[in-house]
């Protein structure tokens, strides 16, 4: 874990993503702090709805607005402000220095362009070559993400493709221009389970050749606990935990990272404990309540839970947590179970 | 795909059949004696029934729709009981008028209407869009008769610009009111649909896909969307120049236009029963093929159909 | 999926047979709270509300319906009463909109047009609709030989041009109110039919219908209780865009003389009427085409309303 450069790469601060629609205000992202760092990968973990992939996005520049609308925050990608930028001077970025892998590769693929055509474009987007040099990398790329028969495929439309050949094509599209932060928004899970370890372990051996950095999105505990370096927990657009992969299963601060891997069922275990699910349902996000967002479905909370949201304070060093009663966690006079 | 062009033109059959039937029975229930159509209003009633003798006429209906399905599968339409000549030549003589129309109605209607829509879609909620949305629905509404009516007061009449009626020596000039007023309902369809498939298409995963990639604004709308948008366009064009090639009654009548549709009108006044028949057979007959083309060019639109050699595309 | 599959299950499946019989009391509950039409149309009619476009769509209807019923309390003057001296006299105070060459009122006259293109409209949709819910309902819940020969002759009437078929059917029943409605109505059942047909077959597939099915429910129970309402709503967008139609229609074969007959006042027969005379009193052909216009365009707003407040997804 210590070959990872200490050089941060993108730096996202008190970001906050609203949506305005007819209902109200949802506050789909809300004060969201990451970084990442040179060759990493990040892994951001949390429930449909979290956020973390309005998280994803709101970086890439990808939220409709309206009805959404970037309320404040900093993305700082090579010293640069990324919300600074005007949204037509982001396709500089995006795919080329900055790559993004979608849930679904049914329907994130243009059903009416050949598969060769989709990646080709990639490559003539960001780079100053001939249409025969970009048919030529587009054949080895597709090599690189394991597509045999290449010629033909070259011709496919995205339709004659299984599942996890379009992943994979899409994963080719991504790494087209050699980028240095590549997203994958929950990359595997409209797979098939036996597909979704290959394409992950793709994933991690594309980022290892190519010393990129990953953030991995995803609601899998499993898959963060074997390819993440460092975690994210969010819950109802907030952060509620930051730490190293270690930390979060052994020494998790929050009730909410609790729930989560109690609800993860452990194979190896000798005595079959029932699963236990987090009771309760997450809190609309367009009236949040006032405390903190967890403390309805908490088992831990107490007053001052319900009054304010707790700050996300570093317990300690690199581990971050919001949860006013994380210290007693840490010291164990409050136990876990 | 060969598979499924053959069943498409299986299809048309008893489509044709349950026309041919429909419009028999329709005509023969007209009480309008045929051979008074045909002869001088002082024949005698021994020349009447001779004539209807030697027309079959005098027979039941199905006796009388089995003679003309035999005629018909030799391609023979019949002959007229007005002009005393056969409906075939008739039909050669007015039709490419018709198709001449309908195809300057396609070009306005295309050029038109998809430029409409694409502009109200992609500058959603401007002042365009609204313009374009009031227009389309009041177009909808307008009579064709009455839109051409009003043409013709104000280019024919006031200005004095274009020709107001008839074919003349043929030249664009009389083409350009009667195409426009044909043109004017489908306008309004091609650019509804345009907008609403565009929007439709732009809210698709492969559409962020494409932006983050980094591609211009313009590829994304114009390369991604819009060739994704043409599908259920081209589907529209292709079935209305179908329509508009099947007569454009009203159009035809307002502009004294020498097409088929204001033929099949005057010969359903007249009760000249085979030219409306015959008349019908062929538009049908347009009408349908253009459909199944339509298909086709659908097919090679769209890869996902082309390769599952259709199954449920049945617009 | 098969809860019976075996003895073993079964045995355990017995002993909870009262909260099998539970469940199904509460889906049963599930299934009419959760389809039943008050919610979908009270849902729909407050988003129709806050269109205006659909506001200003209802209130044009509303407005001719009106204008239908009480023109006889409205109009200044006699629809058919020709007045000598007045012949072919521009629009004035004394006559708002004109006369015709008969010396007749046509303010007068477009509003008694109001009632024959309304009842047109109404009747005409009406007759569709019954034709083709019945043969919809047929061919979509039935399917088999019933389904095929019913979308086989669709299809005949799906190839026929519109005002073609019109015409056909308006000179073999000769002209007149009563046949105008048939000839309309008769030519709009196809729609109709294949629209029901479709949203039978497409509701029939989801799950409440067949936990309906299970439950023991009845076919006619199934059709009345569940797919009917659900169903509705393409229907009702279609048919009120289609008396937009119809009143198009009627104008066109009273235009072509084959529709409502002289001296009955009918927008289009009022644009034939003008026909020689656009030159010298363009008044007579102006009037009668902005009122079947602007009633159109009550019930072609009126339907995009509709689609949009029955399919929030639709709406942009």
């Amino acid at each position: 874990m210590n070959n990872i450069l200490e050089e941060k790469i993108l730096e996202v601060k008190n970001l906050k993503t609203y949506f305005y629609t007819d209902g109200g205000v949802v506050k789909a992202v809300d004060g969201v702090n990451f970084d990442l760092k040179m060759g990493e990968t990040l892994g951001i973990v949390g429930e449909t709805g979290s956020g973390k992939s309005i998280t994803a996005l709101t970086i890439l520049g990808l939220i409709p607005i309206p009805p959404g609308r970037i309320e404040s925050g900093e993305i700082i990608f090579e010293g640069q402000d990324l919300l600074k930028y005007k949204i037509s001077n982001l396709k500089h970025f995006r795919g080329n220095k900055i790559s993004m892998i979608f849930q679904d590769p049914m329907t994130s693929l243009n059903p009416v362009f050949t598969i060769g055509y989709q990646i080709i474009e990639s490559i003539l987007a960001h780079q100053n070559v001939t249409k025969k040099q970009a048919y030529a990398q587009a054949l080895e790329l597709l090599d690189m993400v394991g597509i045999s028969d290449r010629k033909k495929r070259m011709k496919s439309y995205p339709h004659e493709f299984s599942g996890g050949m379009r992943q994979r094509a899409m994963i080719a599209m991504a790494i087209a221009n050699s980028p240095s932060i590549l997203i994958a928004d929950e990359p595997t899970t409209a797979l098939d389970v036996t597909i979704q370890a290959q394409i992950l372990e793709l994933l991690d051996t594309l980022k290892k050749k190519t010393n990129s950095s990953v953030i991995l999105i995803t609601h899998d505990l499993g898959v963060i606990a074997k390819y993440a370096e460092r975690v994210m927990v969010m819950y109802a657009g907030k952060p509620v935990e930051f730490a190293s992969v270690d930390d979060i299963f052994y020494k998790p601060l929050h009730p909410y990272t609790l729930g989560l891997i109690g609800s993860i069922s452990k194979l190896n275990e000798e005595k079959k404990e029932r699963l236990k699910p987090i009771k309760g349902a997450p809190p609309s996000l367009i009236d949040l309540p006032k405390g903190c967002t967890f403390a309805s479905r908490c088992k831990f909370a107490v007053k001052k839970c319900k009054e304010n949201f707790p700050p996300a304070i570093e317990e300690e060093t690199g581990h971050f947590t919001a949860c006013f009663r994380a210290k007693e966690f840490m010291d164990g006079s409050l136990s876990r179970d | 795909m060969f598979y499924y062009i053959l069943k498409r033109i299986l299809q048309i059959i008893p489509v044709v059949i349950g026309i041919t039937i429909l419009l028999f029975v329709l005509m023969y229930v007209i009480p309008e004696d045929p051979a008074r159509l045909i002869l001088e209003k002082g024949a005698t009633p021994q020349a009447l029934q001779n004539l209807r003798e030697k027309m079959g006429i005098d027979k039941p209906v199905y006796v009388q729709y089995w003679r003309y399905v035999k005629q018909l599968s030799k391609g023979d339409l019949g002959t007229s009981y007005r002009y005393r000549r056969s409906v075939n030549s008739i039909l050669a003589e007015h039709y490419p008028n018709s198709i001449k129309l309908a195809f300057v109605a396609i070009i306005i209607e295309t050029i038109i209407g998809l430029l409409a829509g694409i502009i109200s879609a992609v500058r959603k909620y401007s002042f365009l869009d609204v313009l374009v949305t009031v227009s389309t629905t009041i177009l909808v509404c307008i009579p064709v008769y009455w839109l051409g009516m009003l043409l013709q007061i104000g280019f024919g009449l006031k200005l004095g610009w274009l020709p107001m009626s008839g074919m003349g020596d043929g030249s664009i000039r009389f083409y350009i009111l009667p195409a426009i007023t044909l043109a004017s309902v489908s306008t309004a369809f091609v650019a509804r649909i345009t907008r609403s498939t565009m929007l439709d298409v732009m809210s698709n995963d492969y559409i962020r896909t494409a932006y983050a990639k980094g591609l211009s604004n313009n590829s994304v709308i114009y390369k991604h969307g819009l060739k994704n948008a043409l599908i259920p366009v081209v589907t529209y064009i292709g079935i209305d120049l179908g329509t508009l090639m099947g007569g454009a009654i009203l159009t035809e009548t307002i502009f004294a236009w020498p097409g088929v549709g204001r033929t099949i009108y005057l010969a359903i006044l007249q009760r000249d029963a085979p030219v409306v028949i015959g008349g019908t057979i062929v538009l049908v007959l347009i009408f349908v093929f253009m459909n199944l083309f339509v298909d086709i060019i659908y097919a090679i639109l769209d890869p996902r159909i082309r390769l599952e050699g259709g199954g449920n595309i049945n617009v | 999926m098969y809860p019976f599959k075996d003895d073993k299950n079964k045995i355990q499946n017995d002993s909870n047979i009262n909260e099998i019989i539970d469940e199904s009391i509460l889906l049963e509950a599930e299934i009419e709270k959760k389809y039943s039409k008050s919610s979908l149309y009270k849902d729909a009619w407050k988003r129709l509300v806050r269109n205006k476009l659909a506001m200003v769509g209802l209130a044009i209807v509303i407005l001719m319906a009106v204008i239908a019923i009480f023109s006889p309390f409205i109009a200044p003057y006699n629809p058919i009463d020709r007045i000598k001296e007045a012949s072919q006299k521009g629009p004035s105070l004394q006559h708002w909109f004109g006369t015709d060459i008969l010396g007749r009122d046509i303010f007068s006259r477009v509003l008694y047009g109001t009632r024959i293109s309304m009842l047109v409209g109404v009747v005409a949709v009406a007759i569709s609709l019954a034709i083709g819910l019945f043969l919809g309902a047929l061919s979509g819940f039935f399917g088999g030989v019933s389904d095929a020969v019913i979308m086989r002759i669709a299809d005949i009437f799906f190839a026929f041009p519109y005002i073609l078929g019109a015409i056909v059917i308006m000179t073999v029943l000769g002209p007149g109110v009563l046949n105008v409605f048939i000839a309309i109505g008769i030519l709009g059942w196809a729609s109709v039919a294949r629209l029901f047909r479709s949203s039978i077959l497409s509701i029939k597939e989801k799950e409440y219908i067949e936990a309906a099915r299970a439950l023991g429910a009845s076919n006619s129970r199934i059709i009345i209780k569940h797919i009917f309402p659900n169903s509705f709503a393409p229907i009702i967008v279609y048919s009120t865009m289609n008396v937009g139609t119809a009143i198009i229609v009627e104008a066109a074969l009273s235009f072509l003389g084959l529709g409502v007959q002289p001296p009955t006042p009918s927008w289009g027969k009022m644009l034939s009427e003008s026909l020689g005379y656009i030159n010298t009193s363009p008044w007579m052909m102006f009037f009668p085409g902005i009122a079947i216009l602007i009633t159109c365009l009550g019930f072609v707003l009126l339907g995009d309303g509709l689609r949009d407040a029955f399919d929030p997804r639709l709406k942009r």
